[in-house]
């Protein structure tokens, strides 16, 4: 069903205002699957070579594009990488010059990325993400450790040097600082990484548990897992630790909060009705309500996206599956085997992690198409990957 | 700080049976943190204090008891206390599948942890909550810490004292085997008692 762009956010404010009132069916029909297309563009690239090429590639093929011959081609670039990258985009239709772009003072790692950025823009008027970042864990043997990187894993760094289990990284949005939680002191304790000035502090070390840590969108509150009233429950504070209050006081395990992107609702997973499900709450607090996911079942590690529309999660049905639902609740949509989903600024691509022969990987996956590309992988098992939004 | 001797384990501190769980008074202002002073290997200025928490209505507060949850107090100082990890080794708790509740077979294996701190007042114990690797890795977190809770209930409900019975969740990121088949995970679903001595 489709609604004129004028009363969409009338129609999502409605949605969003029935969770809070009742569990009502779906109230607005998005069409998961085919958000912008399921069907791939293709697109031609003339004139790069090696590193560059492979970038051109990755990068338009992970957001909606088929790299493909002229003959098959929509749109042309053609350009070249020496010493600096350049480019021209070019439609088949009206055969006009829709881009033409010269990149100097980066790697050509990152003008490459650039370009595709442009690329991405100027054709589908989405913002592309070849120039985002991500966070993920890395273990080896029984520890891990916090990494940031590239997008694409490529650029990887180490953040943390624990030597011992370190996990759950998460961003701060549009500032270069990472909650994680850490075992070096004999417990799990949340810290806040500034990654500028590489300093840390502890934010989080009650008694129990302290894990989970969710940055809100405007970044001034964090919501997080304690388990220092006996039980692991979601409690929300303001960004230095004060005014800590718990959103649940259940008996059965929470866990994974996320935050809506206007900052009023958390999703979260509770074992509260026996088997794991997906619940929501006001970030004010007040009672719980389950989100309703079409049936399935074992359903954790929620992420809402960033437009507000859809929640990715896993749910566990023999293997684990990433799957999207609407925000308000109603039919879910399972898209591929994997867990641990997180979005990307744009919305459209997911981040996640996939259990290939015991070890872990962290792939990205272009929901509306369905492509998947494993990223550079850091040696080790890489998993828990997010994007810095 | 008010609190800053619940730690020391010759203070003699308020036995908690199930009946004293149960009409436990409305919750103070919440436990600070204990242990550690100054700051941790290279890291800044801690914070992390907690302002009052807001009151939930009295049927959703845990203290009261339905659910039978019972506060943490105070945390497990590595520096004050040194870990025995074989102490217990015959006495690790299995779970079934999904579960965070204890199994009649296990009960035996807690009552000797239990008869052994009552003998040895000085020492305390830590729960470690394990998990397969068949859940997700956050979920799995918050699973074993149930597991460790539920634990320590028991304990405490057969009369050990709140503060010497510290719980830890390990998630599935320390299987006891390898292997990814039942009787490896059956294995790994383990609550595992750390006996603590003071130093």
């Amino acid at each position: 069903m489709k609604y004129p762009g004028s009363i969409r956010p009338l129609l999502f404010a409605l949605a969003s205002l029935a969770i809070c009132l009742a569990p009502l069916p779906a109230q607005e029909q998005i069409d998961i699957t085919h958000p912008g297309g399921s069907k791939r563009i293709p697109i031609s690239l003339e004139g790069y070579t090696g590193e560059v090429l492979n970038v051109l590639t990755f990068d338009l093929e992970i957001q909606g594009f088929e790299v493909t011959g002229a003959d098959k081609a929509q749109y042309f670039v053609s350009g070249s990488n020496n010493s600096d990258v350049t480019g021209r985009l070019a439609d088949r239709v009206s055969k006009s010059t829709l881009l033409s772009v010269r990149y100097t003072g980066g790697t050509l790692r990152s003008e490459a990325h650039t370009l595709s950025d442009a690329i991405v823009e100027k054709i589908t008027g989405r913002n592309g993400i070849a120039r985002s970042k991500i966070a993920f864990k890395v273990e080896t043997g029984q520890n891990s450790e916090i990494y940031v990187a590239d997008y694409d894993g490529h650029n990887a760094k180490q953040v943390t040097q624990d030597h011992t289990i370190t996990r759950d990284p998460a961003w701060v949005p549009a500032r270069r600082v990472l909650y994680y939680t850490s075992y070096k002191a004999g417990n799990p304790d949340i810290y806040v990484h500034d990654l500028q000035s590489g300093t840390r502090r502890a934010f989080a070390r009650y008694p129990g548990l302290n894990a989970g840590a969710a940055p809100s969108p405007d970044g001034r509150r964090v919501a997080l897992v304690l388990s220092k009233g006996g039980s692991p429950d979601i409690y929300v504070c303001d960004a230095d630790g004060s005014n800590l209050k718990p959103l649940t006081r259940t008996r059965e395990a929470e866990s994974s909060p996320c935050w809506s992107p206007d900052g009023r609702t958390i999703c979260f997973s509770s074992r509260h009705e026996g088997k794991s499900a997906l619940f929501v709450v006001s970030a004010e607090g007040g009672s719980m309500r389950r989100l309703s996911t079409g049936g399935a079942l074992n359903c954790t590690e929620p992420d809402w996206s960033p437009d507000g529309k859809q929640i990715v999660f896993t749910r566990l049905a023999g293997d684990f599956e990433i799957c999207v639902v609407p925000a308000g609740g109603g039919a879910m949509t399972p898209l591929v085997a994997g867990e641990d989903p997180a979005w990307a600024p744009n919305s459209r691509t997911v981040i996640f992690t996939r259990r290939v022969k015991g070890k872990r990987v962290v792939s990205l996956l272009d929901v509306p198409t369905k492509q998947i590309k494993d990223i550079q992988q850091t040696s080790g098992s890489c998993s828990q990957p997010c994007w810095a939004k | 700080m008010k609190y800053s001797k619940v730690l020391n384990l010759s203070v003699v501190v308020l036995a908690l049976s199930l009946g004293a769980v149960g009409c436990q008074p409305k919750p103070k202002s919440p436990t600070p943190i204990l242990g550690r002073t100054g700051n941790p290997r290279g890291i800044g200025d801690t914070f992390g204090k907690e302002t009052p928490v807001t009151q939930l209505p009295p049927d959703q507060n845990p203290t009261a008891g339905p659910g039978g949850e019972i506060p943490l107090q105070g945390r497990y100082n590595p520096d004050e206390m040194t870990p025995d990890h074989n102490r217990f080794a015959a006495n690790t708790v299995y779970f079934d599948f999904d579960r965070a509740t204890i199994k009649p077979s296990e009960t035996g294996k807690i009552d000797e942890v239990v008869r052994y701190l009552q003998g040895s007042p000085t020492h305390a114990v830590q729960i470690e909550g394990h998990c397969d690797e068949r859940g997700t890795e956050q979920y799995n977190l918050s699973l074993g810490e149930r597991r460790a809770l539920a634990v320590r209930e028991y304990l405490v409900r057969a009369g050990v004292q709140a503060e010497r019975a510290f719980t830890i969740s390990y998630g599935e990121s320390r299987p006891a085997v390898p292997g990814h088949n039942e009787a490896a995970w059956s294995k790994n679903r383990r609550g595992v008692f750390v006996l603590l001595t003071p130093k």
